[in-house]
């Protein structure tokens, strides 16, 4: 995540990141770090903790339309990942409305730019993470 | 496999509280099976807990790492080098793993974060349900390898009893009654004259009921 980017989106590269490609640019005030999955089904709760803790305000994942998944049940299984992560951001304190999962057909390309305005709108309403800029150091010990 | 569930995230913290240096030490073994342990579930739990510490202002430093499994002595001495200054070990794996921690590491204040559940298997992604109650003395031979002892509510060895009405048990009417399954599983092997058989009164004592209980296998003993 670069240093002025305030929320990381997860985007699956068969539709959001279509949308992204196809659509109006976003507004330049959205400082979204873009990071590509083959699928949203591939999200793990790990890399969404990772990014709120090294600072992220928020955080998004875009997947197709349940039914457009090309993986069959890969949004599906985004979609419950995000609702486990938002009730543990619930209870750490720094609240479930910091994440969002986003269901995007790859042909509606005008969808991704009023996304990414969502997603500045909303954590402007929430404010900075107060996480940002405390970081700790080494996280995992090999075994 | 043993299965267990992971306690409240808030269950967990209010153990913790006070400590400075935490270890969460996932198992490898049953629990990563069922999916509440092993290192995906260490590495959330770590990364939750730091959030919430984060969050509340406290220097506390927390760290995640897996052993292969916490029931056996050689892995779990594999600890001994990440525990300098550690005052607290949250554990992620069974009732077992838990106590080998404690046992090993008697100074340092270990804690649970899983509740041990059961002995069962997988009936479908995401559920798991119990199929042996430990009892030391299996007869699912005789009962077409469905366990009386497990699966009927009141572990009866000469059922049905006369709450099991539709094939159904009278304490959950979504679980089958275990004696019409094993009337029906006999049948199927043309073995249901095997019923006229009188169990004898089950010898309890192998169960847990005997006490702690020990298995000594003395020709692999050094």
């Amino acid at each position: 995540m670069k240093h002025d980017d305030q929320i990381v989106g997860f985007v699956c590269k068969f539709c959001a990141l279509l949308s992204f490609n196809l659509g109006p640019t976003p507004d330049s005030a959205a400082k979204i770090h873009l990071i590509e999955l083959p699928c949203a089904g591939r999200i793990d709760p790990r890399v969404i903790l990772a990014a709120f803790e090294e600072g992220a305000d928020g955080v998004f994942v875009a997947g197709c339309l349940s039914h457009e998944c090309l993986n069959l049940t890969g949004s599906s299984r985004a979609g419950k990942r995000i609702e486990r992560v938002q009730n543990i951001l619930d209870v750490v304190g720094l609240g479930r409305e910091r994440l969002m999962m986003y269901y995007v057909s790859g042909t509606n390309g005008p969808r991704f730019a009023p996304i990414a305005t969502e997603m500045t709108e909303r954590v402007k309403q929430l404010g900075a993470n107060p996480l940002r800029g405390k970081k700790q150091g080494e996280r995992r010990y090999e075994s | 496999m043993i299965v267990a569930e992971q306690k409240p995230l808030g269950e967990i913290t209010n153990s913790i509280t006070g400590a400075k240096k935490i270890l969460v030490v996932s198992c490898g073994g049953c629990v990563t099976v069922c999916l509440s342990g092993g290192q995906n579930e260490g590495e959330i739990l770590a990364a939750s807990l730091r959030l919430k510490q984060g969050l509340e202002g406290a220097s506390t430093e927390i760290a995640e790492m897996t052993l292969e499994r916490q029931c056996d002595k050689e892995y779990v001495d594999k600890l001994a080098q990440s525990i300098n200054n550690v005052d607290c070990i949250v554990s992620l794996a069974c009732g077992v793993g838990v106590q080998h921690l404690a046992e090993r590491y008697p100074e340092i204040y270990v804690v649970p974060a899983q509740n041990t559940k059961f002995i069962g298997g997988t009936t479908q992604h995401g559920i798991w349900e119990e199929r042996c109650g430990l009892c030391g003395e299996c007869i699912l031979a005789e009962t077409g390898g469905i366990c009386p002892v497990i699966r009927c509510a009141k572990s009866i060895y000469n059922g049905p009893c006369g709450g099991s009405q539709n094939g159904k048990c009278e304490v959950n009417a979504e679980t089958p009654c275990a004696w019409v399954l094993i009337y029906e599983q006999l049948k199927r092997q043309g073995r249901e004259g095997s019923l006229y058989k009188i169990f004898p009164v089950k010898d309890w004592s192998k169960s847990r009921n005997g006490g702690l209980r020990k298995y000594v296998r003395e020709d692999v003993l050094l």
